[in-house]
């Protein structure tokens, strides 16, 4: 035990409760409060409804929710199946090739989203591929940011399986495409699960590159909630903070339940 | 001290005998591997290397790829406002990394070992903060502190009160991006001390030690590889960090992704915006560099801070 005394032990698990309250429990709190303020003048929010809950879901937002949610799903998906393509290509490469490849994959994630945000208007907003005012470009950006994670998480666990598994099946006579498929993938699973998992979730609140590359045509609703609080309009913000999170943890309990039916044990 | 050889002697057996497998498979199907590796690098290389080699390419170009020269960057390297965005971004990073230090160690500690009922909860409210838009932080910020927030309405009741103001400002900057980094230090010191013998713990009391000499002595030795690794993750995070800085509407708080959306978005300046874009890169790449280094000296923190 670190601290005998009762009342040092008090003070400490005071001062922890007072610091996690002030950095989790007041801004977490303040928002979920400020989503059903009618007016905040006091300690207290006062005259509740339901209001700002009620336009984030109307059909202007509701067309965001929606580009949020595919741009998300295109490009996490294809960031985990990049990133689980390059891990597995790493794991059976020479040593040299698997180094480079790690390195590249890691690479993103020491990019500001800024940069790549403005690479991907320097690169397509020409011929030959003009992407510029597209959602595809939208997409590239966030595929981009997250392949990184994604790449981390299943490597990781593409590391930690058992060769002899591969070579058993080898050495039955399974061909190097059988292997992949019946004994790799199956085992990496869970891995590629938790990787489409935080992949999903960085790309729903994704600002940064998005913002520098949205089209009019397809804005997500990070760049509307920025809109908002630009304007003041802080508790509508608020509400469609809550909207985001909570369509964003949906999306996670089905990927999780998905994740949990195939799991290989 | 004693925990960085200790953990760096156990990791090599394992990539020392991980190596002679690959390379063997490497001599055998070593033409299949490449090919088999060459898909998921040539879109790496679509969506990421090609874009920014254009970026690069934009700050010596005009509109239509031709090259033009180096003025840009002389007129760039000129003005105050390229060596002032270098200074506000790392003097940033600087304050956003001890605070997160000094915050998140002693989060983990208190966790760790004076631990109380709900501090699992805690636990796994901050791994789930990782995964929340950061810009939360800021919104919270703007609606709790901001100047028509519930803290100066709270306040402009009480006679001789003073106006709070520093949302949008460098103190308000740092702040948020110190709750939101925060995280990033407690869980892997969390790790780290959830494999730290409590014996240790007796040991070093039943010695004599209090518990600051135990703390300095025990545990945070214990903690180096993984605070720095974390440090260092942390840093490199608030030097690119944008959306937060962009959220508290902090209009004098220009780092160098502020600069560069500035120059591309506002003024649609692309030149200007590339020669920033490369300083960036140059730094970005180097902090990276550095920490790479530095996690893998540290072998040890590798895993705890992954």
């Amino acid at each position: 035990m670190l601290l005998h005394s009762r009342s040092a032990r008090a003070a400490v698990k005071a001062a922890v409760v007072l610091v996690l309250a002030l950095l989790l429990g007041v801004p977490l709190l303040a928002i979920v409060l400020a989503a059903f303020a009618g007016s905040w003048n006091g300690v207290w929010p006062s005259d509740p409804t339901l209001s700002h809950l009620a336009d984030a879901l109307a059909a202007d937002n509701l067309a965001s929710i929606s580009v949020s949610l595919q741009t998300a799903l295109v490009a996490s998906i294809g960031a985990v199946a990049v990133g689980a393509w390059a891990a597995l290509a790493a794991r059976s490469a020479p040593r040299q090739v698997a180094a480079t490849i790690d390195a590249l994959l890691h690479l993103p994630a020491a990019v500001p989203s800024v940069v790549v945000g403005l690479g991907l208007l320097a690169a397509f907003s020409r011929p030959p591929l003009t992407l510029n005012g597209t959602a595809t470009i939208v997409v590239m950006a966030q595929t981009t940011l997250v392949l990184a994670f994604a790449y981390n998480t299943v490597a990781g666990a593409a590391a930690s399986l058992d060769p002899v598994l591969d070579q058993v099946a080898g050495s039955l006579g399974a061909r190097p495409l059988r292997v992949l498929l019946t004994v790799r993938l199956p085992l990496l699973l869970p891995s590629i699960g938790a990787a489409l998992g935080l992949a999903f979730a960085l790309c729903m609140g994704e600002l940064g590159a998005t913002i520098m590359v949205y089209p009019a045509s397809w804005r997500t609703l990070p760049v509307s909630i920025f809109a908002l609080a630009d304007r003041g309009s802080l508790f509508l913000a608020a509400a469609d903070t809550l909207v985001l999170i909570a369509v964003t943890v949906a999306v996670l309990g089905l990927i999780a339940r998905l994740r949990g039916r195939t799991m290989v044990r | 001290m004693s925990a960085a050889p200790a953990t760096t002697a156990a990791g090599e057996p394992t990539a020392v005998a991980r190596a002679p497998r690959i390379d063997a498979a490497g001599d055998r199907k070593a033409p299949r591997a490449l090919a088999w590796a060459i898909p998921p690098l040539a879109i790496v290389a679509l969506i990421f290397l090609v874009p920014l080699a254009e970026t690069v390419w934009q700050s010596v170009a005009d509109t239509s790829g031709a090259f033009t020269g180096f003025e840009e960057w002389g007129l760039e390297f000129a003005s105050a406002a390229l060596p002032k965005a270098v200074g506000t971004t790392l003097w940033i990073a600087v304050l956003v990394t001890a605070g997160c230090v000094l915050i998140g160690t002693f989060l983990a500690v208190g966790l760790s070992f004076v631990p109380f009922r709900g501090s699992g909860v805690a636990v796994r409210l901050l791994e789930a903060v990782v995964s929340f838009p950061s810009f939360i932080i800021p919104l919270a910020f703007g609606i709790l502190y901001g100047r028509a927030g519930v803290l100066n309405s709270a306040l402009a009741g009480l006679p001789g009160a003073p106006h709070v103001d520093f949302v949008n400002d460098v103190p308000g900057v740092v702040l948020a991006e110190i709750t939101y980094f925060t995280p990033f230090v407690v869980r892997p010191l969390l790790a780290v001390f959830g494999q730290l013998p409590r014996e240790l713990l007796d040991v070093s009391g039943s010695l004599g030690a209090g518990p600051l000499m135990t703390i300095r002595r025990v545990v945070l030795p214990a903690a180096r590889p993984a605070l720095a690794a974390s440090a260092g993750l942390v840093f490199l995070l608030a030097m690119n960090e944008f959306g937060i800085i962009m959220f508290t509407g902090a209009k004098n708080v220009v780092t160098l992704p502020m600069l560069i959306y500035t120059k591309s978005i506002v003024t649609f300046d692309l030149p200007a915006a590339g020669v920033v874009s490369c300083v960036q890169l140059a730094l970005s790449l180097g902090v990276y560099g550095l920490y790479r280094a530095l996690v893998r000296r540290l072998s040890g923190g590798l895993r705890a801070a992954a």
